[in-house]
């Protein structure tokens, strides 16, 4: 009977951001904001550069999380993330948890730089990179995580995005940092667990969400979490670890992975693609499927 | 102490003394030493800092934003392409209150690629929030590191320290180190008004609309308005402990003088020597070396300039499609007063090249010869 | 945690008012983002298995748990319908607003 039954929570309950934020309806970055935070705690300072979370937490003089917020420039989350680590050491505080919080632009592009950086010089941060893959904040205009055959602002479909999505994790696996990890909002048990550990790990911790974006992929917002779902059933976004450069591990292994089509066909940003391209990007998802899966083996 | 030193490593032991906890900095000639000195005294432990080798000086700034945010004091150094890198993140440093103190050596920006002095990387920066000051010797960059993180720190707004390229960062002079303990008692910890920590958290630098910007901009400049009197105090208190007087400008002569230079960095003090010389010759001249240029010492240029009837302006920079920075300021500073001297503009020693004593003879002759200023701008020393 | 704190909108009168750095002073509690949506969720409590999906896919933390029940806070709840859409027993409707 129901009313027997207890509520038995599988992630924290605590809730670090509040209602009342200005994310759109169905927003993955919001949803990825909330997990991470009930992984982390409430001793983080978060840096935010532009992105949609710097909309998304709501306008001065109020704001939607329990935590700091340093809101900074575009291309500074890493630099600015390691500024703040410094400095908190500095005054005595080794405990707080900084964290960087950018977007897929302010990540593979404007903001690699930075990344690279800090990832090389090892600063104590956790970088995590929500991925909605366009430039959202600005109106959906292609950034280099935008993936092949995507629609965009700047990839309109006469010219859709012929170019393959950044391999961001391969890039930060060649710094050697501690930990690297993928996540997806529709496992948030997951998600939850790698900042977890993130958190305790020291050095640099980079973790790459998939945030998908009802308005910049054309999809329902009641199918936000089928969507990031379905990137990991397809193996368009394997979830897996990297600690010390060395140890690559799978955290979910299909049985059989769903054909991307069925992916596809829930977002308006593909619905211009044909027959032979889709089965063009399928044969990509699943030779970077097979490279991951040998990584891991 | 005293000891013979570089005046870049008199910024390095002006950030020592003034106990900087987080140093974030990328090399570039001519500033390399400060950084290198720095980086010594934190890994011997004479510093007890964080220094941080970011990969460019836009990383540096954001850096030191970040630390300075967190409650930590802050300096970094840099110049001229690295300056100019960071533009945006002085903009940033400002308008969000951290009082990071920089040392900025004046090169001139490139193309084509030119290691030596010139005023336009710092002037470029003028708009941006800063305080500004300009030295002329090894002692007083590092009396004036220390007096900047007092008085930034006092009214939440960063300082850049101006050094020539080579005729001040690389010469070396007798400079004394002051004690740590009376440095210490002249300027405390830092403690920011607010800060980054999860005991009391805040967003800071959020989404501003029309509706508040202009408030937090007017704060800003409020607080920018009570620089000069506080570097007039901090000055003296300054002079009473370690027997220097650091204020807005350093006059030279100019009570009873007829002819007066305005000056600024090393030729700051060879337009003394040149004041020796006229002087020698019966010409009632001064210098008035220009310290603090932002906030703008009107009042102190007023005063003093006012009872001068000949002022030449000598300015190492151009703005482009204007005139030099330096005299375009004192105009408008004496614009409206009672009584106006003539006002010449001379531009010299761009790109590094010397600004000697024949340099101020020439202006002089120039200025003396002339009942008004029939040029906007006399160049000294182009070969035209 | 924040949502006992009660928020409203702060506004100015004077600068004297303003902190000296563009810093928050208050939630965006205030922001009833409920005035957004054009359908609502409506859970039906006798078929809920208190799995507890719908709270955790709330992107907008508008599903409160309230005496080990799930409730839709329809201050804020956008209307988005993920909870709907995940939850396995198919026990959330989304239902048009009366205008």
């Amino acid at each position: 009977m129901t009313k027997e039954r207890k509520m038995t929570l599988t992630i924290p309950q605590e809730e670090l951001m509040s209602p009342g934020h200005l994310a759109c309806q169905g927003c993955g970055a919001s949803l990825a904001m909330r997990l991470a935070l009930k992984g982390l705690g409430q001793r983080t300072v978060v840096c935010i550069p532009a992105c949609c979370w710097a909309v998304i937490d709501g306008p001065f003089p109020h704001s939607s999380l329990d935590i700091p917020i340093y809101h900074c420039a575009f291309e500074t989350a890493a630099s600015s993330a390691s500024g703040v680590k410094a400095g908190l050491e500095m005054v005595g505080d080794t405990e707080t948890t900084v964290l960087a919080w950018a977007g897929d632009g302010g990540t593979f592009d404007i903001g690699l730089q930075a990344l690279s950086g800090a990832a090389e010089r090892n600063d104590d941060i956790i970088y995590t990179c929500y991925d909605n893959e366009a430039y959202m904040n600005t109106g959906i205009q292609r950034s280099s995580a935008t993936p092949l055959g995507a629609w965009t602002t700047t990839t309109p479909v006469k010219h859709y995005k012929k170019e393959r999505k950044k391999d961001i994790i391969g890039i930060i696996a060649a710094h050697g940092i501690p930990y690297i990890a993928t996540a997806s909002v529709a496992y948030p048990e997951d998600m939850v667990k790698k900042f977890k550990k993130a958190k305790a790990i020291k050095g640099t911790r980079f973790i790459h969400v998939l945030a998908p974006c009802p308005a910049g992929w054309k999809s329902r917002p009641e199918d936000t979490i089928k969507l990031a779902r379905l990137a990991v059933q397809t193996g368009y976004f394997p979830l897996y670890e990297i600690e010390d450069g060395e140890k690559w591990t799978l955290n979910l292994k299909p049985k059989e992975r769903k054909p991307i089509a069925e992916y596809l066909k829930l977002q308006g940003r593909f619905r211009h693609l044909k027959e032979e391209e889709i089965a063009w990007i399928q044969k990509e998802v699943d030779s970077n499927w097979e490279r991951i899966l040998k990584k891991c083996a | 102490m005293k000891k013979v030193i570089m005046g870049n490593h008199a910024l390095s032991y002006g950030a020592m003394l003034s106990r900087a906890q987080v140093i974030a900095a990328y090399p570039i000639t001519p500033q390399t030493q400060v950084v290198e000195l720095l980086s010594e005294m934190c890994a011997d432990g004479t510093l007890n800092a964080k220094f941080i080798k970011v990969e460019s000086e836009h990383s540096a700034m954001a850096a030191c934003l970040g630390a300075s945010l967190a409650g930590a004091r802050t300096f970094t150094a840099t110049s001229a392409q690295g300056l100019a890198l960071m533009h945006e993140m002085l903009h940033w440093a400002a308008g969000g209150r951290m009082p990071v103190v920089m040392g900025n050596i004046n090169r001139a920006l490139a193309p084509g690629w030119s290691i030596w002095t010139d005023q336009n990387d710092s002037l470029s920066e003028r708009d941006t929030g800063w305080i500004q000051f300009y030295c002329s010797s090894n002692q007083e960059v590092l009396d004036t590191v220390i007096q900047a993180f007092k008085v930034s720190e006092k009214v939440m707004i960063p300082s850049m320290i101006v050094l020539d390229a080579f005729a001040l960062s690389h010469t070396y002079e007798v400079v004394d180190i002051p004690a740590q303990d009376k440095v210490d008692a002249y300027l405390p910890p830092f403690n920011p008004p607010f800060r980054l920590t999860p005991d009391d958290p805040h967003a800071f630098g959020g989404l501003t609309s029309p509706d508040h910007y202009m408030e937090l901009r007017y704060k800003l400049q409020k607080d920018m308005e009570k620089v000069p009197l506080l570097v007039e105090e901090t000055g003296r208190e300054y002079e009473k402990m370690f027997g220097r007087y650091l204020g807005q400008v350093d006059a030279y002569l100019c009570e009873d003088a007829e002819f007066v230079f305005v000056t600024s960095g090393t030729a700051g003090y060879t337009a003394r020597v040149a004041v020796d010389e006229l002087r020698e010759k019966g010409i009632k001249a001064g210098n008035l070396r220009i310290k603090l240029f932002r906030p703008f010492p009107f009042e102190k240029v007023r005063s003093i300039l006012s009872r001068v009837p000949k002022v030449a302006v000598l300015d190492r920079n151009i703005s482009y499609g204007h005139h030099g920075i330096f005299y375009q300021e004192v105009k408008s500073a004496m614009f409206g007063e009672p009584v106006q001297p003539t006002i010449f503009g001379f531009i010299a020693g761009l790109g590094g090249r010397d600004i000697t004593r024949d340099s101020f003879k020439e202006i002089a002759e120039y200025a003396l010869s002339k009942d008004k200023a029939e040029e906007e701008i006399v160049w000294i020393g182009v070969k035209k | 945690m924040s949502k006992k704190k009660e928020s409203h909108k702060i506004v100015f009168n004077s600068e004297k008012e303003m902190p000296m750095a563009p810093m928050s002073l208050g939630s965006m509690l205030y922001n009833k983002t409920g005035a957004w949506r054009n359908i609502k969720p409506v859970i039906d409590l006798s078929r809920c298995i208190k799995c507890g999906i719908c709270w955790k896919f709330c992107p907008d933390a508008s599903i409160d748990i309230v005496d080990d029940w799930p409730q839709i806070n329809y201050d804020y709840c956008k209307g988005c319908g993920i909870c709907a859409e995940e939850c396995p027993q198919k026990c959330i409707a989304m239902v048009e607003e009366e205008k």
